[in-house]
């Protein structure tokens, strides 16, 4: 069986320095996999790098056997990877549905050239209708159905990272990146985001990888993690044996 | 459903605003012109107020919509008037039509400027801001610079070309017409949002699957080909077609008419592109001899007041009162009011937005380039936060 996401010494430098060095990731199916480390430690540069916003130096990864390394973001998205990102990025002037249909552009159901759409054919039109529809049962499973005419920069912060969830799985990924899904959230949204994060991954048959500094986060719906320091991997395996490690505690703390 | 009920659906007055303006234009000056109540200067002025438009709205889709930088409109406009009125010239010697060969000669200039759209959409894709507008520029200047020494095209003396005579803004308000709903359609589409997306976020649209490079190549090759269009009839109002005209100062009055007009607002682009042409109608006509010389002085005066003036706060809340898109908004409160079930929540269309909005075009973004720049990578994805 081949993993979801396997990673082979991925790593790149930066002019001299190494930002991620030698990462192997073996990522299963439908897992919830969450990635630590310090500050600095190399994990959004990880990000980058699996959703082609960076080209790796050195190593290679592939989604459920297929070799991804070196294409661009769209082609990857294409094939099944999708993100969010640490400093939110929204398009902030458009309305929060409107963020998830841009979501949904590529999706099959929802081909429509053009040309089509600039004669308002009456294909452009049903593919409007059904495209927001989708979008409103995107929207309700994170409980913005409601706001779903504001503005995006408008939202409260935990609301708009839980947009860019909703944008993210519009695509329809088979790995969803989840970059600090809950930074910036008090303990009660946090809470509601474990579960909301779990309930996607039954549903829509995900996987996914999170980066995240709260440990109660982490310990509550992780199946495994790593633990990044100085871009290279300190630790890995299941979480409570993870979290044990005093080299980990050691990392986060300090000496 | 059926289509009817799509169309009817989706029906809000402030889609047709524009339609509904040059619709309007159209026929009244036709019929003006059909009982001969239009003098021949003014018929030229309408003329020259249709092709402006027609440069303003399509520019206004790669600035406003796309949010690219372009100085190189009047370098499109340029290769379509050049080559399609070269040709149109021929096929008059073998088609009786006149109005047949101005229509095959339009199409003829669009798809060559679509051409070069696509060539200087190239450097469009690495290139942002300031950088793509010199590039654009420089691309401008190339163009007429060919033409002026294509032999066939007259050298500096220019390409002569057949004028098609006073009722030729009657063709050119017809374009227009076809243009706006086109673009607008484009616009209200899943398309339209993508494009947009592109100039909200570039990022976040690629990380999103939305092929930037295709949306904006795409974009350049139509705003490129109604330039074009646009070329061609002006060649057949012109003779000569001369080199000179297309300078960047055209290039530049054209990013005026959007500017001021407002980014991503065509029906702020129509109307000024319709009051800067006819500004400087009257200035050209009425001042003539030793006044000519003060034309571009009083033009300047005259644009920085009406610059200073349009971003006045002042003026900002009186805009935001007395705009169509208010005058909707307060519509539709009342109608709510009303009937407040069957407008419950759906009333605010998520397009509604688009018009209001600043572009991404500025300065301090292409100064900030606070990511260490390596290997080609700049500003992508997260920076890494200086915790
Ligand atoms: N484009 C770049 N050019 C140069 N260095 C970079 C670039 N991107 C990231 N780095 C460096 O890589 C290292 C890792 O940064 P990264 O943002 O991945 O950390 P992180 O683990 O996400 O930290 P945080 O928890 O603060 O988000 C940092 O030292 C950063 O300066
Ligand atoms: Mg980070």
């Amino acid at each position: 069986m081949s993993y979801m996401l396997e990673t082979n010494n991925l790593g790149i430098s930066f002019g001299g320095l190494k930002a991620v060095q030698d990462v192997n990731l073996k990522i299963e199916k439908n897992c919830l996999y969450g990635l630590i480390g310090p500050n600095g430690a190399g994990k959004t540069t990880l990000f980058n790098m699996l959703t082609g916003v960076y080209k790796p130096t050195t190593g290679s990864f592939s989604l459920d056997g297929e070799n991804l390394t070196g294409l661009s973001q769209e082609t990857i998205n294409h094939k099944g990877i999708a993100r969010t990102f640490q400093n939110i990025r929204l398009f902030n002037n458009m309305s929060v549905i409107r963020n998830v249909l841009v979501g949904l552009h590529n999706q099959p159901d929802f081909k429509c050239n053009p040309f089509v759409s600039m004669i308002h054919a009456k294909r452009h039109y049903e593919n409007e209708s059904n495209m927001r529809n989708r979008a409103k049962e995107l929207l309700r499973i994170f409980d913005l159905e409601e706001e779903r005419n504001n503005l995006a920069c408008n939202l409260p912060y935990g609301k708009q990272r839980k947009l860019e969830i909703a944008r993210a799985l519009a695509t329809n990924p088979k790995l969803l990146l989840l970059d600090e899904p809950a930074a910036g959230m008090n303990p009660q949204e946090t809470a509601e985001l474990m579960d909301t994060i779990r309930f996607i991954r039954d549903e829509f048959d995900l996987t996914v990888l999170l980066i995240e500094h709260d440990m109660s986060l982490v310990s509550g719906i992780c199946d495994e993690i790593t633990v990044l320091n100085f871009g290279t991997v300190l630790d890995h395996g299941s979480t409570r044996s993870v979290l044990a490690n005093p080299e980990v505690i050691k990392a986060y703390l300090g000496d | 459903m059926t289509y009817f009920g799509y169309v009817k659906n989706d029906f809000k007055f402030k889609h047709i605003v524009n339609y509904v303006i040059v619709g309007a234009a159209l026929i009244l000056f036709t019929v003006l012109q059909l009982v001969g109540a239009i003098p021949r200067s003014t018929s030229y002025l309408l003329t020259q107020i249709s092709y402006s438009i027609i440069l303003s709205v399509s520019l206004n889709l790669v600035v406003g919509f796309l949010g690219e930088l372009s100085l190189g409109h009047a370098g499109f406009m340029c290769a379509g008037a050049y080559i399609g009125c070269y040709f149109g010239g021929i096929l008059s010697e073998y088609i009786g039509s006149k109005l047949l060969v101005l229509i095959i000669s339009m199409l003829i200039g669009g798809i060559v400027a679509a051409v070069f759209g696509l060539i200087v959409g190239l450097p469009a894709l690495r290139l942002k801001g300031d950088y793509l507008a010199i590039v654009t520029l420089a691309f401008g200047e190339i163009v007429r610079n060919l033409c002026k020494n294509v032999p066939w095209f007259g050298k500096s003396l220019g390409l002569s070309t057949k004028t098609y005579g006073v009722k030729l803004f009657i063709v050119g308000f017809a374009v227009i017409l076809i243009m706006l709903i086109l673009l607008q359609n484009l616009i209200r589409s899943k398309h339209g949002r993508a494009i947009t997306a592109i100039r909200d976020n570039e990022i976040a649209a690629r990380a999103m699957g939305i092929n930037v490079t295709y949306y904006k190549l795409f974009v350049f090759v139509f705003s490129a080909f109604f330039a074009g269009v646009a070329g061609v009839l002006y060649g057949n109002y012109a003779t000569p077609v001369l080199y000179s005209f297309f300078s960047y100062n055209y290039s530049i009055e054209i990013l005026v008419m959007v500017v001021l007009g407002g980014m991503g607002n065509i029906t702020g682009s129509i109307i000024s592109a319709t009051l800067i042409t006819i500004a400087n109608f009257i200035l050209t006509t009425k001042l003539s001899g030793d006044l000519a010389a003060i034309k571009n002085l009083v033009y300047a005066l005259i644009l920085m007041v009406v610059v200073i003036f349009n971003n006045a706060p002042a003026l900002q809340s009186f805009k935001e009162k007395f705009s169509f898109a208010a005058l909707n908004d307060r519509l539709m409160e009342k109608k709510r009011a009303k009937n407040p079930e069957k407008f419950a929540a759906d009333i605010r269309n998520d397009s509604a937005q688009w018009s209001r909005i600043p572009t991404k075009i500025s300065m301090d973004e292409i100064l900030s380039t606070d990511v260490v720049s390596n290997e080609g990578i700049r500003d992508e994805g997260d920076k890494p936060s200086a915790k």
